[in-house]
């Protein structure tokens, strides 16, 4: 637990000094959505209908964005190296990598998603269950997301790469995001939508860490 | 204290055998200089050495272990310290910063400032790593392995863009080590002055039969 906390505290203290990755998320995810009004047109039920889908894709893909960089700065400097050759858990050192990750990108996603969600008419009964499927959701990106960069070590074009890999597992996060926004907009139950999501953040809870420590292992023994 | 052994140890990497047939043994205060031509196998050892990689063949186990080193890593990792080529300072951390994320993983307690000043850089202590020349990263990573104590050093060319007071560090921080019992095993070109130490030219055991290239 200790190295948990030690591991977490000092990816939080890199994403904090280097800056740029976060707020570059956050523009990217900012400026991804507002392209749409554009494109669609400005008609205010048009946006509505769509606001659900737009800000989740955003939000996948502005989650991506950040994910190449997740264990490839560790793996340059050899401090991947390093980290494998001490006394604890790997598994415990990815899941904490992956929390910092969340807190730097997933977090800010969250706190910029009503904004964008008013920007598309989203109706305001639909802000309270947006927010929750965020909250529930992103984790999961993060967490699927790291078996991803975890695989690309080492590879040319890891980020194009990644990308495949990734986005094709993050479609089941992405349906029930999206159909637990449009059940609260429809007046219909929408609590078992949510259910899914968190049974989703479970599940890649219990094995993407494993998966992706032992990505890594394989990655340095090349 | 445990001794460090390997046995019949073969390795193949890129390709082709690296080495075959090769052993080693090291008591508690021994230290192992390995030399060899460039690309003779010493990273590859080290690495194998390290549990990083896996022989093809032979074993390498402590002495009250059963288990070979890969089968029982934790252990193995708690007494191993490993400096690699690359020297894993982060440029934003500082050295301080960058010694004791590495020192707080292994061990609540550890001397950190005792470490950096041990290898002349307490005037350093507050700079960002991205300020630091090649010489002086590679003082913060050795600082890393004196600040918490492990039985064996794994050192691959420590003396790597090191000016002469610090490869003078570096001996005496080695000195210290096996004094108190500890092990070294170490690659390089330069002399470092280890004082009775044992030597591996890897050159002996490049295999030339037909069969296992």
């Amino acid at each position: 637990m200790s190295s948990f906390i030690t591991i977490l505290s000092r990816d939080l203290k890199l994403a904090y000094r280097q800056g740029m990755d976060s707020v570059m998320v956050v523009m990217f995810f900012v400026i991804a959505v507002v392209l749409f009004p554009f494109g669609v047109g400005p008609e205010a039920n048009i946006l509505a209908r769509i606001a659900a889908g737009v800000i989740w894709v955003a939000a996948l893909l502005a989650s991506m964005l950040s994910l190449e960089r997740l264990f490839d700065a560790d793996y340059e400097d050899g401090s991947l190296e390093i980290l494998i050759l001490q006394p604890i858990t790997l598994e415990i050192a990815v899941a904490a990598k992956v929390t910092a990750h969340w807190l730097t990108t997933g977090l800010p996603l969250i706190i910029a998603a009503p904004v964008l969600a008013i920007l598309l008419n989203l109706p305001a009964d639909g802000f309270a269950v947006l927010i929750s499927a965020l909250a529930l959701g992103t984790p999961s990106l993060s967490l699927i997301g790291a078996i991803g960069a975890a695989l690309i070590l080492g590879a040319r074009r890891g980020g194009v790469l990644l990308s495949l890999l990734v986005l094709p597992l993050y479609i089941p996060v992405l349906i029930f995001g999206v159909s637990a926004v449009d059940a609260g907009l429809g007046g219909f139950p929408f609590k078992s939508h949510l259910l899914a999501l968190g049974g989703l953040l479970l599940a890649t809870l219990a094995l993407c860490p494993w998966v992706s420590a032992s990505a890594l292992r394989q990655a340095l023994r090349s | 204290m445990p001794s460090f052994s390997g046995q019949g140890l073969g390795c193949f990497r890129g390709g082709r055998l690296v080495f075959a047939n090769l052993s080693f043994a090291l008591q508690p205060g021994n230290a192992l200089v390995l030399r060899g031509p460039n690309g003779s196998g010493k990273s590859t050892l080290l690495r194998l050495m390290a549990g990083l990689i896996q022989p093809l063949e032979g074993r390498i186990q402590w002495s009250d272990s059963d288990a070979g080193i890969t089968d029982d890593p934790d252990l193995h990792y708690g007494r191993t310290h490993y400096v690699g080529h690359a020297d894993a300072v982060k440029p934003v951390l500082t050295v301080t910063e960058n010694v004791a994320f590495w020192a707080r993983l292994r061990s609540p307690q550890s001397d950190v400032a005792g470490a950096i000043d041990k290898l002349g850089i307490a005037p350093l202590a507050d700079v960002p790593g991205q300020f630091l020349s090649a010489g002086q990263k590679r003082r913060v990573n050795l600082a890393r392995i004196l600040a918490v104590p492990a039985n064996l050093w794994l050192l691959d060319e420590p003396a790597t863009a090191l000016d002469v007071d610090a490869i003078a560090a570096l001996c005496d921080a080695i000195a210290e080590h096996r004094a108190a019992g500890g092990m070294v095993v170490a690659s390089t070109h330069q002399n470092l002055a280890l004082t009775d130490h044992a030597v591996l030219h890897l050159s002996d055991y490049i295999t030339e039969d037909p069969a296992l290239v």
